[in-house]
């Protein structure tokens, strides 16, 4: 007879010296793991749950400004720099990873109305109140020295907006008509015009890097090419839009906050109709940027709330309040898509978590396994009504809780209202419109 | 909003058949190879066209490869281009769900995402099947020569034959003192927990044969059985439930469950199901049953529990002692009809039917599939009961007393029976599954890996309102109709939310709400109404017209058709 009985060589499954690593055989066969679906539903169970626990974003304030914080800029090639220009023409350079302030000057008399730092990271354009353009070093200056502007550009309105170019010693303002300049000149080197007699913003396009997009008073966006003399084409919309960001990943997208406490997603090729429109904030919305990876974007908005949308998404994924934050007036989302940047009225800028409940720092490989796991389970279940539920539920101020449950009456009133009207007159005479094209009044080119 | 799909699960194959292995290792791989150059060809042909569709650009992108490889065939070129084969039954072990139908084409969403999940689900299983390979121990298995047969080969045979430390596996402990014995081994097989009926209550690492505790309980013993670890045990005392640790010590006496007949330990939910003396009325199988967590009686236990487990109940009329044993999708039935019967638990059709000589009293089914059957004082083990039919057993043993309790080892070729004189230990070749998983049951495990295991096996606790007949229940889309979950919503709420409520004028000041203009209010609101009514069903009336009168022409189209017959037609 020919017999064989499973016999282990417990030297093959025990660990030799204390000094190793057990071993651990695997074996994937599933019946040996039954019930996995079961497993599986309650580990991402425990997993949204833990995310909730652990979902602290808060990291730090920034705290020294002496009026509030109107715009701020990256730092091309440091992670770890930010500026930012507060309502008294400060400007003050940061060092995040210490949290403290490495440097102030005094840029202008009156508000700073945009700063941008040059694309080599070597200067930084500031445009205020006073009317001036002026260009600054990067570096401290020396011991004795005063600070001065490398470059000054008097110009003879008010500037409100600036943006340099990706690549090309260009940038351009906006203020009463949007100008290109060259760094060398003191006089623009274009002008566009459309009619408009104020923009509020400008911005270089970092894929297509000649084009640019301005937001104007005239409640329109309006989209030029550098190379061209006059602008492309505008969009007028319902409302006045504040800002605009465009996606770092896809040439032709562009989203703008408005003030009807939306976000508008635009194809720039197709301007009639907003690819996405973003609705979760409760009043006007004051910025928007972009995060490196183009996937999400986080918007600040005067109703004191942050709120980072999916690209594609029609509400927030997530919304960050703090009872010390008054109205946010700008944002940024960190070049490695880590934090987000904010702003505000009562001159504190934060630094928030871009993802709540990630733990900062160097994983370990098994951690680094074990969140990308969690991670994956949640994604797998999140359509489940119990998981779901977990997942979406945020803690709101009480009046942003109020003013989201009012304004949803008021919405579904003007609904049922058109519905009325639709079914009491002559059959299609009312056309069905739908919610995205709501916004858009004309396109003209 | 996103739309729903209609899911399918495929049935776990459990007992594959095995295949016809090529005789040459290139053969399998030449079929593949003609198979690549299909592909290929059929690639060539459809680029042309398909050079306008999306779908060509991974078709291209398999082209290019393919293409690159005899490119650069100047020099050596691979003989077994691709990647290596897997064979077809490993694949099908891991296979988990057949694909789904593919939504919608405006769902683009959508149909990222299931293209996008099909294909990494596709790659695990084959990522699975190829891991195979690397497994370390294989099943053992029993053949005998030309004329003998298996079952007729005894123990101190196989014991001689195989090596000294799984010869040691078989033996026999002798104690004829405290009545015939149950018994359990732990999820790991290291320990056994032995029961005798007259109170002996032992814990033993087998394999060592060294004892952990020895108890006598003063009490008559039903049935003893070990809980998620070799740390605690609980006992069907004659009065009430017992849970002791594993020194001995009483941990917990529960006077809720009495008469306890049979227990069983759920793993994966940490519940110990237990079944008491029947209380019901004659002629009727009623088993209530209490978790040991949450004590609501659940009628139809067996639609609840869906892993390897005997379940023992008894019908108080007739006296006829049933065995069942529930494995995945099968439940094998024997009773005092001298019948051993194969079920699908699903269906609950009889599968198969055997004639046995006498009723079995105890059954037990191993990780590999081999049922043990007992009678008496006979053991019989026979292979693959539920696929094939069979005919004669696989291994027999006698014993010096009657069986009472029998039960495979987890991850040993050892079958352990207790009986009137002890406990026997048989070696059944082939009974045990050869490679555990380490990090689900480790017989190796240390004490600190013990402790990890155990914290993180509570975390993944099952809750117990997951039990269901199907265990991918989760997995699948719930396709309730909008008026089963209205109905649903009608009686939680106790009233419908969507009937339209009566219309209610407002009272006005003024003299406006005399009884004449409410009135005239009121009839205008149901002018209205009927209107809308009408208005519908003159929309109905007209789509029905249109569609008639299509069908109508078309069918004249057809009849009008000329065609070379028409002349012989009258």
């Amino acid at each position: 007879m020919k017999v064989k009985v499973i016999a282990r060589n417990p030297d093959d499954y025990v660990r030799e010296t204390k000094l190793d690593i057990q071993r651990v055989p695997r074996n994937y066969d599933p019946s040996l793991h039954p019930f996995e679906v079961s497993r599986e539903y309650t580990r991402a169970l425990n997993a949204t749950k833990l995310e909730r626990v652990f979902a602290k974003p808060f990291v730090a304030s920034l705290d020294g400004h002496r009026d509030g914080v109107n715009c701020m800029a990256k730092h091309a090639k440091s992670l770890s720099t930010l500026l930012s220009g507060s309502c008294d023409g400060e400007v003050k350079v940061w060092n995040l990873s210490k949290h403290e302030c490495v440097r102030t000057l005094q840029a202008h008399e009156g508000f700073v109305r945009g700063m941008v730092v040059r694309y080599c990271g070597t200067s930084f354009f500031t445009v205020g109140d006073d009317k001036t353009i002026k260009q600054w070093k990067m570096e401290s200056p020396g011991y004795g020295e005063e600070e001065e502007p490398i470059n000054t550009i008097l110009g003879k309105t008010v500037y409100t907006g600036l943006d340099h170019h990706q690549n090309d010693p260009v940038f351009a303002t906006c203020g009463q008509q949007v100008d290109i300049w060259d760094e060398q000149r003191s006089s623009p080197i274009r002008s566009f015009t459309w009619g408009v007699d104020s923009f509020s913003s400008v911005h270089f396009n970092p894929v297509e890097t000649e084009l640019l997009a301005s937001c104007a008073s005239d409640r329109s966006i309006v989209l030029y090419d550098m190379r061209e003399s006059t602008p492309l084409k505008k969009v007028i919309m319902a409302m006045r839009s504040n800002t605009l960001s465009w996606n770092p990943m896809e040439a032709y997208y562009f989203t703008c906050a408005n003030e009807d406490y939306n976000l508008y997603t635009y194809d720039m090729r197709y301007l009639a109709k907003p690819i996405m429109v973003h609705m979760d904030h409760v009043s006007a919305v004051l910025d928007v940027d972009y995060a490196p990876t183009g996937k999400e974007f986080v918007s600040a908005s005067f109703d004191k709330t942050i709120r980072i949308f999916a690209k594609d998404g029609g509400h927030s994924r997530e919304v960050y309040h703090t009872k010390r934050m008054q109205h946010v007036i700008c944002i940024k989302w960190s070049a490695d898509n880590k934090y987000i940047l904010s702003g505000s009225d009562e001159m504190n800028i934060r630094l928030w978590k871009a993802n709540a409940a990630e733990k900062l720092g160097v994983l370990a490989p098994r951690e680094r396994e074990a969140a990308n796991y969690s991670q994956k389970l949640k994604e797998k279940f999140q359509h489940h009504p119990q998981i779901r539920r977990i997942a979406r539920h945020r803690h709101l101020p009480k009046t942003i809780y109020h003013q989201t449950k009012e304004l949803r009456v008021m919405k579904e009133a003007r609904r049922r209202k058109e519905r009325n009207v639709r079914k009491h007159s002559k059959p299609g005479s009312v056309p069905v419109v739908s919610e995205k094209e709501k916004h858009v009044v004309t396109v003209v080119k | 909003i996103t739309k729903y799909v209609i899911v399918t699960s495929s049935n776990l194959p459990l007992f594959a058949p095995i295949l016809q292995l090529p005789a040459r290792y290139w053969q399998e791989l030449q079929e593949e190879e003609r198979k690549d150059e299909n592909k290929v060809k059929k690639d060539g042909e459809q680029s042309k066209e398909a050079l306008q569709q999306e779908e060509d650009k991974t078709q291209k992108a398999k082209k290019r490869k393919q293409d690159q490889s005899p490119s650069d065939g100047e020099k050596k070129s691979d003989p077994f281009p691709g990647p290596a084969p897997i064979p077809e039954d490993r694949l099908q072990k891991f296979k988990r769900k057949d694909k789904l139908k593919k939504p919608h084409r405006k769902q683009h969403k959508l149909r990222d995402i299931i293209a996008r999940s099909e294909d990494a689900s596709e790659m695990a299983q084959k990522q699975a099947a190829r891991f195979d390979l690397l497994l370390p121990e294989e099943a053992g298995f029993l053949e005998g020569d030309e004329d003998e047969d298996t079952c007729m080969i005894s123990q101190e045979d196989i014991a001689e034959a195989v090596d000294i430390t799984s010869g040691a596996k078989y033996f026999n402990l002798k104690l004829s003192q405290f009545g015939p014995y149950r018994l359990d081994y732990s999820k790991t097989g290291r320990h056994l927990l032995l029961g005798g009926r007259r109170g002996h209550v032992a814990c033993i690492d087998w394999a060592s044969k060294q004892l952990m505790c020895e108890i006598n309980v003063m009490e008559s013993v039903n049935d003893v059985k070990w809980l998620h670890t070799e740390a605690m045990y609980a006992v069907a005392q004659k009065k009430w439930l017992y849970i002791y640790d594993s020194n001995g010590i009483e941990l917990h006496c529960i006077r809720k469950f009495n008469d306890v007949l049979r227990m069983q330990f759920l793993p994966y939910h940490f519940l110990l199901a237990t079944i008491c003396h029947a209380l019901g009325s004659a002629g009727k199988i009623s088993v209530d049953e209490h978790f040991l967590n949450q004590p609501h009686h659940i009628q139809s236990h067996i639609n609840h529990i869906r892993w390897p487990l005997s379940i023992y109940f008894t019908l108080s009329y007739k006296n006829l002692v049933f065995v069942v044993v529930v494995v995945f999708v099968y439940m094998v039935t024997s009773g005092m009809d001298k019948k051993l019967k194969v079920y699908d638990v699903r269906t609950f059709k009889p599968l198969k039917s055997y004639f046995l000589p006498a009723g079995a009293a105890c059954l037990s089914l191993s990780q590999k599939g081999l049922l043990s059957a007992a009678t008496g004082d006979v053991v019989q083990v026979y292979k693959d009961v539920c696929s094939m039919p069979v005919t004669k057993p696989y291994m027999a043993h006698r014993l010096r007393g009657t069986v009472w309790g029998l039960h495979f080892c987890p991850f040993e070729d050892v079958l352990g029976i207790g009986h009137g004189d002890g406990f026997t230990s048989m070696l059944v070749p082939g009974a045990g599954e050869p490679n555990f998983d380490g990090l689900d049951a480790n017989p190796y495990r240390s004490a600190k890996q013990r402790q990890e295991w155990e914290v993180k096996a509570l975390m993944e606790k099952i809750q117990p309102d997951l039990i269901s007949l199907d265990p991918t229940e989760l997995a699948q889309v719930d396709q309730a109709t909008w008026e089963q979950r209205h109905q649903d919503r009608v009686e939680v709420l106790g009233f419908d939310p969507l009937a339209k409520e009566k219309f209610v004028p407002k009272y006005k000041k003024k003299g406006r709400s005399s009884a004449g203009a409410i009135e005239r209010r009121k009839k205008q609101v149901a002018h209205e109404e009927q209107r809308d009514v009408i208005r519908k069903s003159v929309e109905d009336k007209m789509k029905m017209e249109k569609e008639r009168k299509e069908r109508e022409r078309k069918k004249a189209a057809l009849s009008t058709q000329k065609s070379a017959l028409d002349r012989f037609k009258k």
